[in-house]
C-alpha cells in the first residue's frame, strides 16, 4: 500500500467540511471540519454526546449528512467509499457468532470481492499479510471471544487491512486496554500510518492523546480544536470542550487514574 | 428389515412422506443456521403464529385449500405482521420483541375467528388440527413440488449470496460501509424465512415449523465455529431428525411433526451437555484455561 502513497502528503487528502448530522430532531454533529492526509493518526475527543462516533459514521457513511461535504484524494464521496474501513466498538460485536480470527479477516476482502467475485489464491495471500502486519500468527483459528482484548482490536484491523482500505475510522479501539495492549496497538497504528494509512479514532482518556495520536479534533458537536497535537491539545480547548470544571478535576477520564498531568499543557 | 420398516420404505404414500420430511429437513436446517445468526427466533416464532390467518384467508379467497392459497396467503399475512411490528416499535417507546409479541398473538386470534367463516364443505375435508400440526402423512405431490421448488431456490440463494449474508448478519453497519445495501438484505433473509416456513406448514404445521427453522441451527450452534459447518450441519441434521422422526412417528404411532420435533429437541439438549466448545459438562474446565473466557 506504501507504494501507493509516496506523494500522500500532497495527494490522498481527507477534507471534511461543514459536516451537519441530525437525528431526527436531535443535531448530532454541526458544522464540523477537518483536513488531514494520509500518514497521520488522528484522535477525535470530546465529552460524551460530541460526536465522536457519528462523526466516524458520518465519514463511512452509516448516517445520512444534512448538509457538509466529504473529500477524499480530491473526489466528493458520497455515499460510502471502498477505501474507508469503519471499526464499530466493542460493544457492537456479536462475539459468539461462529468465525474465527482467519474467517474475520477473509471477511475483508467483501470490499474488493463484492457479491459474485470468486474467491482466488491472491486473496489467501492478502488475508495471510494482513494477519501477519498485525501479529496474529497462531491465532487464525481461534474464534473471536477466545482472544484477549488486544488481540480482537488486531484481528479487526487486520480485517480492515485486508479489505485494502487507506482510511481506518476507529470508534474507541483503546476502550478496556491495558497499559501493555494499549502500546502494542499505539505502535502498530503508527506504523500502518507511516505505511500511508489515515487513522482516525475516537478517544476518551485524555492522558494518553500525546502518546498515541499526532493530530487531535477536539469535538463538541462543533470542532473546538483541531491540529497537531502539540499545538491545539490545550487546557483552554479542553475546558471549552469539557467545560472547566470537568477538566480541571479529571472526573471523565474513566480508565486509569492520571499519570502524567503534565501531557495536557496548560 | 424387520416388517414395519420395510413397510415404510415400500409404500407410495409414505415414501412421498419421507421424501417430503427428507427435503423440507433439510432445507428448512441450512437456513436454520440464518436465523440462529441473525437472532431471529422470536420473529420466526411470530411469523409461525402469523401464519394462522394467512392460511385461512388463502382459503377465504380461493375457495378451496391448495398449496398455493396458503403460500400466498401466508407470505401477505406475513408481510403485515413485520411491517405492522416494524411500523409499532419506530412510532411507540416499545421495541420490536415486545410489539411482535403482541400483533403474533393477535394475528394468531385473527386466523382462529376467521377460521369460523370459512364453507362448512371446506371444512369438513381440512380441520383446524391440521393447520396447526400438520400432517406428513397426509401430503399430496404438490406439496412435494412446492416444498422441492422452495429447497431449490432457498438453497441456491443462500449459496450464491454467502458472502454478502454472512457479512450483513456478523455486522449490518461495517457491510454498510463496504457497500452492501443492508436492508435489502435483510428483507431477503425475511422473505426466506417465510418461504422456508410456508414449505414446512402443510407437513409439521404453524406451530412445529418454527422448530425446524431454529432446532437445527442453535444445536450446531453449539459445535462449531465455522459458519459453513453450521450451514450443511443444520441441513444433515435437519434431514437426519425429520426422516427419523417420521419413522420413529410410525413405530411408536404418534403424530410425525411432534416426533420430528422431539427428535430435534433430544439432539439439542444432548449438544448442550456435551459439546466440546460450550457444554455443560466442559464448562467448569474451559473457565479455567486462561484465554477462553472472552470477557476482557
Amino acid at each position: 500500500m506504501s507504494e501507493h502513497c509516496e506523494h500522500c502528503a500532497h495527494h490522498h487528502e481527507l477534507q471534511v467540511s461543514g459536516l451537519t448530522v441530525r437525528y431526527r430532531a436531535h443535531t448530532a454533529l454541526e458544522d464540523a471540519s477537518l483536513e488531514t492526509s494520509c500518514g497521520n493518526c488522528v484522535a477525535l475527543i470530546g465529552p460524551n454526546g460530541a460526536g465522536k462516533s457519528t462523526l466516524l459514521k458520518a465519514i463511512a457513511g452509516l448516517v445520512p449528512r444534512a448538509s457538509g461535504t466529504i473529500a477524499w484524494r480530491g473526489a466528493r464521496v458520497h455515499k460510502w467509499h471502498r477505501e474507508f474501513a469503519y471499526l464499530p466498538q466493542r460493544e457492537e460485536v456479536d462475539w459468539s457468532f461462529p468465525v474465527t480470527v482467519r474467517g474475520l479477516v477473509e471477511m475483508g476482502r467483501y470490499s474488493q470481492l463484492g457479491w459474485w467475485r470468486r474467491w482466488r489464491p491472491a486473496d489467501d495471500r492478502n488475508v495471510e499479510s494482513a494477519m501477519a502486519l498485525m501479529h496474529l500468527d497462531g491465532l487464525e483459528r481461534r474464534q473471536i471471544s477466545e482472544l484477549s482484548g488486544g488481540q480482537q482490536q488486531r484481528a479487526f484491523i487486520a480485517r480492515a487491512i485486508a479489505s485494502e482500505s487507506h482510511v481506518l475510522l476507529l470508534d474507541e479501539p483503546f476502550t478496556g486496554l491495558d497499559r501493555p495492549a494499549r502500546e502494542n496497538l499505539s505502535a502498530l497504528l503508527r506504523k500502518l500510518a507511516s505505511e500511508g494509512r489515515l487513522v482516525i479514532a475516537s478517544h476518551h482518556d485524555l492522558n494518553t492523546v500525546g502518546e498515541l495520536f499526532d493530530q487531535v479534533l477536539i469535538l463538541n458537536r462543533r470542532t473546538v480544536a483541531f491540529g497537531n497535537v502539540g499545538e491545539v491539545f490545550t487546557k483552554r480547548a479542553l475546558d471549552e470542550a469539557y467545560g472547566r470544571e470537568k477538566t480541571s478535576n479529571s472526573k471523565h477520564q474513566t480508565s486509569e487514574k492520571p499519570q502524567d498531568s503534565s501531557l495536557i499543557p496548560s | 428389515m424387520p416388517s414395519w420398516l420395510s413397510d415404510i420404505f415400500s409404500l407410495p404414500s409414505l415414501q412421498r412422506s419421507l421424501l417430503a420430511a427428507l427435503i423440507i429437513g433439510f432445507t428448512n436446517g441450512c437456513f436454520s443456521a440464518y436465523v440462529v445468526l441473525r437472532r431471529g427466533a422470536l420473529i420466526a416464532g411470530s411469523l409461525s403464529h402469523a401464519l394462522l390467518p394467512g392460511i385461512v384467508l388463502g382459503v377465504l379467497v380461493a375457495g378451496r385449500l391448495t398449496g398455493w392459497s396458503s403460500f400466498l396467503g401466508a407470505l401477505f399475512a406475513a408481510l403485515i405482521v413485520v411491517l405492522a411490528s416494524v411500523t409499532v416499535s419506530r412510532v411507540s417507546r416499545l421495541d420490536q420483541g415486545t410489539s411482535l409479541g403482541v400483533i403474533f398473538t393477535v394475528a394468531f386470534a385473527a386466523g382462529l375467528i376467521l377460521f369460523n367463516y370459512i364453507p362448512g364443505d371446506v371444512k369438513s375435508q381440512v380441520k383446524l388440527e391440521d393447520y396447526l400440526f400438520g400432517d406428513l402423512l397426509m401430503l399430496d405431490s404438490s406439496d412435494v413440488w412446492v416444498a422441492f421448488s422452495v429447497s431449490v431456490l432457498t438453497l441456491t440463494i443462500c449459496v450464491a449470496l454467502q458472502r454478502t449474508l454472512l457479512v450483513t448478519l456478523f455486522e449490518p453497519s461495517v457491510a454498510a460501509a463496504q457497500g452492501v445495501p443492508v436492508r435489502a438484505v435483510q428483507y431477503l433473509i425475511m422473505t426466506l424465512l417465510v418461504l422456508v416456513m410456508v414449505s414446512a406448514l402443510r407437513a409439521v404445521g404453524c406451530m412445529l415449523s418454527l422448530g425446524l427453522v431454529v432446532a437445527p441451527g442453535a444445536t450446531v450452534f453449539l459445535l462449531t465455529n465455522s459458519t459453513r459447518a453450521m450451514f450443511w450441519g443444520g441441513g444433515v441434521l435437519g434431514a437426519v431428525s425429520a426422516v427419523g422422526g417420521m419413522i420413529l412417528a410410525q413405530v411408536t404411532n404418534v403424530t410425525a411433526g411432534a416426533a420430528i420435533t422431539a427428535v430435534l429437541g433430544a439432539v439439542f439438549v444432548l449438544a448442550l451437555i456435551f459439546s466440546p466448545k460450550s457444554g455443560l459438562l466442559f464448562r467448569k474446565s474451559r473457565e479455567e484455561r486462561p484465554l477462553a473466557s472472552g470477557k476482557r
